[in-house]
């Protein structure tokens, strides 16, 4: 794929990203957030979180199923935009919700399991919003930093419970969300198993008789 | 960041429509034109026809109450769909007249009404009560009614009768999400049962409700008729009732067989039980920034302690 291909590309993706937020603001310009938009603003960020983050869990996946190279030149970037918008629903709790009730806010997140979920899921996609840059790769070296960022499968599982658990009885869209991760793990995990039988047969037939 | 406070209400915010309808269809308008989320532009709700009662201000809150538009956009009512908006936008779907309810059961005089009549059954009275949603957000409403205590003398409850089941209507084509989703998926087990213990049923504060904000009930708050018990929490307050009955045991109502350790028969609003997942000690006051503490059965302590005497408020919560 050319430079200028790569680009255009890697624009899109910075555009459809930003589409959400300029979405939430466009509402907020035109007094339009609901009649409760701290929670609507909320559930908007906590749902564009986790769709992007399984959008970056779906380039591997991709590569592999369609024998294509150019989704994880992507990866980094949807991975980053999931921490922005995660942080940007962590900020929308802690300010507008909770308005720094540190004490009810900890109360929170000890004692009802959804937040736990969500708390850890955040902490799982910090070492590798900080870990991203190309340094870090060579400063870890790629095979421990590889290995450091499947914390990215944690944090989509975490993600994942985070919305099932909190999600009213009734409602499906939470079931969607995790249908698509396990569809996505899935392929990873079957690929994984196809490649280690081939291993081992190679291994195998390389054995003097 | 896109913090606002925000304003305080008067109570010109509720009764000057005019200013507010000319400010939705100037939004309507310009939304159209931009050709963008043309939904929005059907979002808006048609005021209703004007109803008025005299307002009961003893049993009124001293609070404003909140707009109009917020009351009538931002509902639960699971017939029409589980978003909020979802009311608002298919309420257009009830059909509310003609309409019968019939009262029966454990009685001596079962009845059937038509709702016109049943409205003109004892005099309309306007109180403004607060309304606390389980998902821990409130509202404070004008509603239009009469003592769900009037009805039930009128058609004699019989000894053995202990409670009082009230039912929804099922009717899939006025009810949109009533029909069945994917693989047969329903959010709920329809008809929508409600109940009250006979003597929560009775207490003056239970009201029979026919409209709100000087309106007839609008469709997606319940209408033609509903029950309001403003110590509860609302989804004990049954919508678009086409029965009521007095029954000897205990009626199995929608939320608790959905979800029996999350939404008990009683459901009284408690700051101190919380939801199994989340807190119940304080709410949203809907317009409002920060959240406030939630009072002991919604601020009703003094009127509705009594009839929980004894009773371990988180064993029957």
């Amino acid at each position: 794929m050319s430079r200028r291909a790569r680009l255009a590309l890697k624009a899109g993706v910075w555009g459809a990203c930003l589409m959400p937020l300029g979405w939430l603001l466009y509402r907020f310009a035109t007094d339009d957030l609901t009649a409760n938009p701290i929670s609507f603003v909320t559930n908007t960020l906590g749902d564009w979180t986790l769709r992007i983050l399984l959008a970056s869990l779906a380039m591997t996946p991709l590569r592999i199923v369609l024998g294509l190279a150019w989704p994880i030149a992507l990866r980094r970037l949807l991975g980053l935009f999931a921490f922005f918008y995660v942080c940007l629903h962590f900020s929308v709790w802690i300010v507008l919700d909770f308005f720094f009730d540190w004490p009810r806010m900890g109360e929170d997140i000890v004692k009802r399991p959804y937040i736990t979920l969500g708390m850890l899921g955040l902490l799982s996609l910090l070492p590798l919003a900080v870990t991203s840059t190309s340094g870090w790769i060579k400063r870890l070296g790629a095979r421990t930093w590889t290995r450091l960022h499947r914390l990215a499968y944690l944090a989509g599982v975490l993600g994942c419970f985070h919305f099932l658990w909190l999600a009213k009885v009734g409602r499906t869209d939470q079931y969607w969300h995790a249908a698509v991760l396990a569809l996505l793990l899935g392929v990873r995990l079957v690929h994984a198993a196809v490649r280690f039988a081939r291993k081992r047969r190679r291994a195998a037939s390389t054995v003097p008789a | 960041m896109l913090i606002r406070r925000a304003p305080r209400f008067t109570s010109s915010d509720v009764t000057d429509e005019t200013l507010y309808w000319s400010r939705r269809e100037w939004i309507a308008g310009a939304t159209a034109a931009l050709a963008l989320l043309p939904s929005e532009a059907t979002a808006v709700v048609p005021p209703g026809p004007p109803l008025q009662a005299a307002r009961n201000e003893e049993l009124s809150l001293r609070e404003p109450p909140t707009k109009f538009e917020a009351a009538t956009t931002y509902n639960n009512f699971y017939e029409f769909g589980v978003n909020k908006d979802d009311p608002s936008r298919l309420g257009h779907t009830l059909r509310p007249r003609p309409w019968t309810i019939h009262v029966d059961g454990l009685v001596h005089k079962p009845k059937t009404f038509d709702v016109d009549e049943l409205i003109h059954l004892h005099p309309l009275e306007e109180r403004v009560y607060g309304l606390r949603c389980v998902e821990a957000w409130s509202m404070v409403i004008p509603w239009i009614g009469f003592p769900l205590a009037a009805l039930l003398r009128r058609v004699e409850p019989t000894g053995q009768a202990k409670y009082v089941e009230f039912t929804t209507l099922v009717d899939p084509s006025q009810f949109p999400a009533q029909r069945p989703g994917f693989f047969g998926f329903s959010s709920l087990d329809w008809p929508y049962v409600e109940g009250l213990r006979l003597d929560e049923a009775v207490h003056p504060l239970t009201l029979l409700t026919v409209g709100m904000y000087g309106q007839v009930l609008p469709n997606q708050n319940g209408a033609p008729l509903r029950v309001v018990v403003p110590w509860k929490y609302g989804f004990k307050s049954a919508k678009s009732i086409v029965r009521i009955r007095l029954v000897a045991d205990q009626p199995k109502t929608a939320w608790n067989k959905a979800a029996p350790q999350e939404y008990g028969f009683y459901s009284n609003v408690n700051p101190q039980v919380s939801h199994p997942r989340w807190s119940q000690a304080t709410e949203r006051r809907i317009g409002e920034f920060r959240r406030r503490p939630t009072l002991m059965f919604n601020g009703y302590a003094d009127q509705v302690a009594h009839l929980y005497a004894g009773m371990d408020l988180r064993k029957s919560y």
